[in-house]
């Protein structure tokens, strides 16, 4: 109770609920997403029907996550042009708004692995990740050769993050059972290991953010005084390097690394305001860079 | 190129040690998916596919396990597999015994499949060929007793079509006739209602996969008497008059005395 009084006191004065904007907008996407797919199920209103991999939307709007149609193209099986069309919707979505924003706005697993990286700090657990960041675009590769050399959707056997959302909308226990592991395994095993190293998901989508229009943008650096909150609450830091510290360099500081998930937490918990959403046409800081660090050295 | 410094080849070293173990780990993931893919494709033979599906192992790679065409079953029979079934992680199916197809004649199921899992060609119901029904049990059929049960033939959708009741003498009695149900492969659907309706604690009729159910003739096998019928005779030489070629002074008589000496 008392660490709770305390981060809710900080020093730009800031309310806990500034702190937890974006925090708050994610988790209510995540859960408005399900919430809309249980509908039918729990309440007989059958707005969405389906679940991530395919849905029908008010009978009339079909989705198709593009991942998985994917893998069965790999597994020698020709598509249909609504499933196409369901793709090609997802695929433009996610690059206007930005790949990985799957993995942060609508992923359930997401959930687990944000809470595990929160009690991680909150219990000081120090040990580091086991893998390399690039472990979860090896593993992609791999989900295609398998269904390629198998010719079934291999990955999906096993895929949690298929095999949770499904389990949530059609309650299958064991999604319980998956997420926990997950959970445990950030917590304790491995830091940010399931979707900042390993998910090849969250692999794939990121794919999208190379042509991704919504980013965040570090347009306000020249106030950065190197706190380094943002790096210490980023799930993939190594986005957040070259925006924010690349003045000198003439570094666009808008983040384009294609594993920032737009989750938002940086601009929630930075008390100077450097980060902002933007796009990633737009270059434009305000005026002179680091003015702060300039004059605290 | 001055590689050779210590810098750079620890560099260079820590990157190929690196990517040596990623490659590595990645691989024995991948050789441990592909054991359980391989266990993965038999599908259990008390687990039947939505009709219309594609051959099981083509319709592990078309469908993309929405469940679609689970929410659009009015009878909610279809389920998708959970990891600890048996049938393919988030796969459709239904158990005949649970609960069977009941047929539907706009085929919801099949209409409601983004892929090409379930097969838009089925447009008639009839035509379905989810499994196929096997009387397994003879020893506990009731028929096979002599008694009238008759309750997968009556439940059947297609009655004298796709299980019949052929009359057989019945030997225990002496007198009645044994009224054995038989499924005629050309018409039955598999859709399980009559291993649902068998009166018994285990059903002696069941649901079961076609390549379980089903013999299968070799290819170059031919009934001698089709054969005969399409050609209007016999395509087999016809026996010429039999010659015993025997050493002189034997002969043979094949309806009386057998082997015989010519008497000198």
């Amino acid at each position: 109770m008392i660490t709770l009084l305390k981060s809710t006191v900080t020093t730009s004065g800031r309310s806990r609920l500034q702190r937890h904007k974006w925090l708050l907008i994610r988790r209510l996407t995540q859960l408005s997403i399900f919430t809309l797919f249980l509908l039918g199920p729990l309440a007989d209103i059958w707005i969405i029907k389906g679940n991530l991999s395919a849905s029908l939307t008010l009978e009339l709007l079909p989705l198709t996550d593009p991942y998985i149609l994917v893998q069965s193209l790999f597994a020698g099986q020709t598509l249909t042009a609504v499933a196409i069309s369901g793709a090609l919707i997802i695929s433009i979505f996610y690059i206007l708004v930005g790949g990985r924003v799957y993995c942060s706005w609508v992923c359930p697993i997401n959930i687990a692995t944000d809470c595990a990286s929160w009690l991680r700090k909150k219990l000081l657990i120090k040990s580091n990740s086991l893998f390399p960041r690039n472990t979860r675009y090896w593993l992609l590769g791999l989900t295609f050769l398998m269904a390629l050399f198998t010719g079934t959707l291999s990955w999906e056997l096993i895929n949690p993050v298929s095999l949770v959302q499904r389990g949530i909308i059609y309650g299958l226990w064991t999604s319980a059972f998956i997420m926990l592991a997950i959970f445990l395994f950030d917590l304790l095993i491995s830091r940010d290991a399931w979707c900042g190293h390993i998910c090849p998901v969250g692999a794939f989508y990121s794919l999208f953010a190379r042509f991704g229009i919504l980013r965040v943008s570090a347009y306000n650096r020249n106030q950065c005084d190197d706190c380094m909150d943002c790096f210490v609450i980023c799930p993939e830091e190594q986005v957040i390097k070259p925006a924010l510290l690349g003045a000198e360099k003439n570094i666009s500081p808008v983040i384009l690394g294609i594993n920032c998930t737009n989750c938002g937490r940086c601009i929630d918990v930075c008390d100077k305001n450097v980060f902002k959403f933007s796009n990633r046409f737009t270059h434009t800081t305000t005026s002179n860079d680091f003015p702060n660090r300039g004059s605290s050295q | 190129m001055s590689l050779t410094t210590p810098q750079t080849s620890m560099t260079r070293r820590r990157l190929l040690t690196e990517t040596a173990r990623t490659v590595c780990g990645v691989s024995l993931v991948g050789l441990g998916l592909g054991f359980y893919t391989h266990n993965a494709r038999s599908l259990p033979a008390t687990s039947l596919r939505p009709p219309g599906a594609l051959e099981e192992s083509r319709f592990l790679a078309a469908c993309i396990r929405c469940g679609l065409c689970v929410r659009d079953c009015p009878y909610d029979i279809l389920k998708l597999a959970d990891v600890v079934d048996q049938a393919a992680t988030g796969t459709p199916f239904f158990q005949a015994r649970k609960a069977p197809c009941e047929m539907c004649e706009d085929i919801p199921c099949v209409a409601a499949c983004p892929t090409k899992a379930l097969d838009k060609s089925l447009t008639n119901i009839d035509h379905s060929r989810m499994g196929l029904a096997v009387l397994i049990d003879h020893e506990t059929c009731l028929n096979f007793q002599g008694l009238r049960c008759d309750v997968c033939h009556r439940i059947c959708p297609l009655i004298n079509e796709a299980i019949t009741l052929e009359p057989q003498h019945n030997k225990r009695s002496g007198k009645h006739a044994l009224f054995i149900p038989v499924v005629h492969s050309d018409k039955c659907t598999g859709c399980g209602k009559c291993e649902r309706a068998c009166v018994l604690e285990e059903a002696a009729i069941k649901v079961l996969p076609i390549n379980l159910a089903k013999g299968e003739l070799g290819q170059h096998y031919r009934w001698g008497w089709k054969e005969k019928e399409k050609a209007g005779k016999s395509l087999v030489t016809p026996d010429t008059q039999h010659q015993y070629n025997l050493p002189k002074g034997l002969q043979y008589d094949h309806a009386g005395d057998g082997l015989k000496k010519d008497q000198l």
